[in-house]
């Protein structure tokens, strides 16, 4: 299949030549063992678990029950067990095309960002899971900036592509982050106003000690909200104008190709892993159950839903979202 | 990454874009035929992708018109390699009832390189199915 060139079209008018992704991995990857002498249990916890390969792993089964119920809905069989480690792998061997009008530096920066931030945030998450004495006070917030990151590095990266359908997806991608991103911060708050922390480990430990936030009625009224919210999130329907294949082309990832974009659908896939969790320890307290259930209740809505306009999501979550999740507040407030 | 994992990630992920290079639209419908639920490519790793940038194979339709034509090799150079292309139907194999149209610049295998050919006017799912299945093994390197 070395067909390079045949069409006597010259590559150099589209695109500039393959840019070893890996090799610049490579060299991060070494950088970072140099510094590990005196911090080998760090590196362990960000690298394997419950960093990176935990989450990685982890998101790839989470995305296979989500694509193999949504087949199973739609009447079809679905993927093999391993697909999604197909595909990641399958990306990793294509070429790594940079388009002549991108800055190739924010464009192949972006999908890192994202990955990081998310993988900080899995960390975080479990280790309060695992043991809730062990953060800060205000990890909560923390991860709350880590989850922004994502959405803050597609745009940059759709916006650094040159390509005019990627920045058209990049302003629905920004607009939609600018309405969900208020209710779901007041829906976070509920359980804070409720458990009187903004530590993680608290929040767990005073829901297993007196009841989840959700069997309060102001908890559920949030649930739902964040629950919405997160949909969005995520990037899945009814809220994935930003990335609509039907009708702009993939959007925000037009132009990715190869490893950038292994590392852009594998942190979609990480999310769709991190932020169940994130709900299940801010409303159930941590169990393993309310993290299926989560995720069951987003498969289901992204099952049973059609995708909306940018204009009416904002609609939906300036004025519904928000409004509700106020109300939770102040019922919170008042004690319900 | 050794060949033999590429290939075997390649054969078992394969992300097709849909190229109609002035097609009647019969094998568009076909090909979308493929991709319904009662089908289920799926079920074998193939998606339809939006972006030429994510495409392992595309599907080629139609006899190549005068007006698509540098639009088809520019799309073929645009995407990123390894990568396949398969021309379905009568027409992109063979140009079909348009071969002394003055319009013709086909067939697709004179504007870019073929590594499948399914022919037909249109191609039935089944047949589109069957010849995935052979470049699959092709590709693999067994008979």
């Amino acid at each position: 299949m070395n067909y390079k060139g045949a069409t006597g079209v010259h590559r150099n008018n589209t695109e500039k030549t393959s840019v070893k992704f890996c090799e610049i991995l490579w060299l991060n990857y070494r950088t970072l063992c140099q510094f590990s002498g005196y911090n080998m249990k760090l590196l362990f916890e960000f690298v394997i678990f419950p960093g990176f390969i935990f989450t990685a792993l982890a998101g790839m089964i989470v995305s296979w029950i989500d694509r193999k119920v949504t087949a199973r809905v739609q009447w079809r069989q679905g993927p093999p067990f391993l697909q999604p480690l197909y595909d990641f792998v399958k990306l990793l061997g294509k070429e790594t095309i940079v388009p002549l009008s991108a800055n190739s530096l924010v464009f192949l920066l972006a999908p890192l960002l994202a990955i990081a931030a998310t993988t900080v945030a899995s960390l975080i998450l479990w280790k309060a899971i695992i043991n809730p004495q062990s953060l800060f006070v205000g990890d909560l917030i923390v991860v709350i900036y880590l989850l922004a990151l994502t959405p803050i590095a597609v745009i940059l990266g759709a916006s650094s592509s040159g390509n005019p359908i990627a920045s058209l997806a990049a302003s629905r991608e920004m607009k939609l982050y600018l309405s969900y991103e208020l209710p779901f911060i007041f829906s976070i708050l509920v359980p804070v106003v409720k458990l009187q922390t903004i530590k993680l480990g608290e929040i767990i430990t005073s829901q297993q000690l007196s009841g989840v936030v959700f069997n309060s009625f102001s908890g559920a009224v949030a649930f739902i909200v964040f629950l919405l919210t997160i949909q969005a999130k995520l990037g899945l329907v009814p809220f994935d104008m930003a990335e609509a294949e039907t009708e702009i082309a993939g959007g925000v990832f037009i132009e990715y190709s190869g490893v950038p974009l292994a590392i852009h659908k594998l942190n979609r896939i990480m999310l769709l892993f991190v932020i169940p969790v994130f709900a299940a320890v801010l409303f159930f307290g941590g169990k393993l159950w309310s993290i299926i259930a989560v995720l069951v209740l987003i498969i289901l809505i992204r099952n049973t839903n059609p995708r909306v306009r940018i204009d009416q999501a904002v609609k939906f979550f300036w004025r519904s979202c928000l409004i509700f999740s106020v109300f939770a507040i102040v019922l919170a407030l008042i004690g319900y | 990454m050794p060949a033999s994992l590429k290939i075997k990630a390649l054969t078992k992920s394969i992300w097709v874009f849909h190229l109609a290079c002035s097609p009647c639209n019969n094998c568009d419908i076909e090909i979308l035929d493929v991709l319904t639920p009662r089908y289920d490519v799926e079920r074998f790793g193939i998606q339809l992708v939006g972006s030429v940038r994510h495409a392992d194979a595309l599907l080629v339709t139609g006899m190549v018109g005068r007006k698509v034509v540098d639009r088809v090799k520019r799309i073929y150079e645009q995407a990123p390699k390894p990568c396949v292309v398969i021309a379905v139907g009568g027409c992109a194999c063979s140009e079909g009832i348009f071969r002394d149209s003055y319009n013709a610049c086909g067939p697709l295998d004179k504007i870019i390189p073929v590594n499948a050919y399914i022919p037909g006017c249109p191609p039935k799912p089944e047949a589109i199915i069957m010849s995935v299945v052979k470049l699959i093994k092709a590709l693999k390197g067994e008979k």
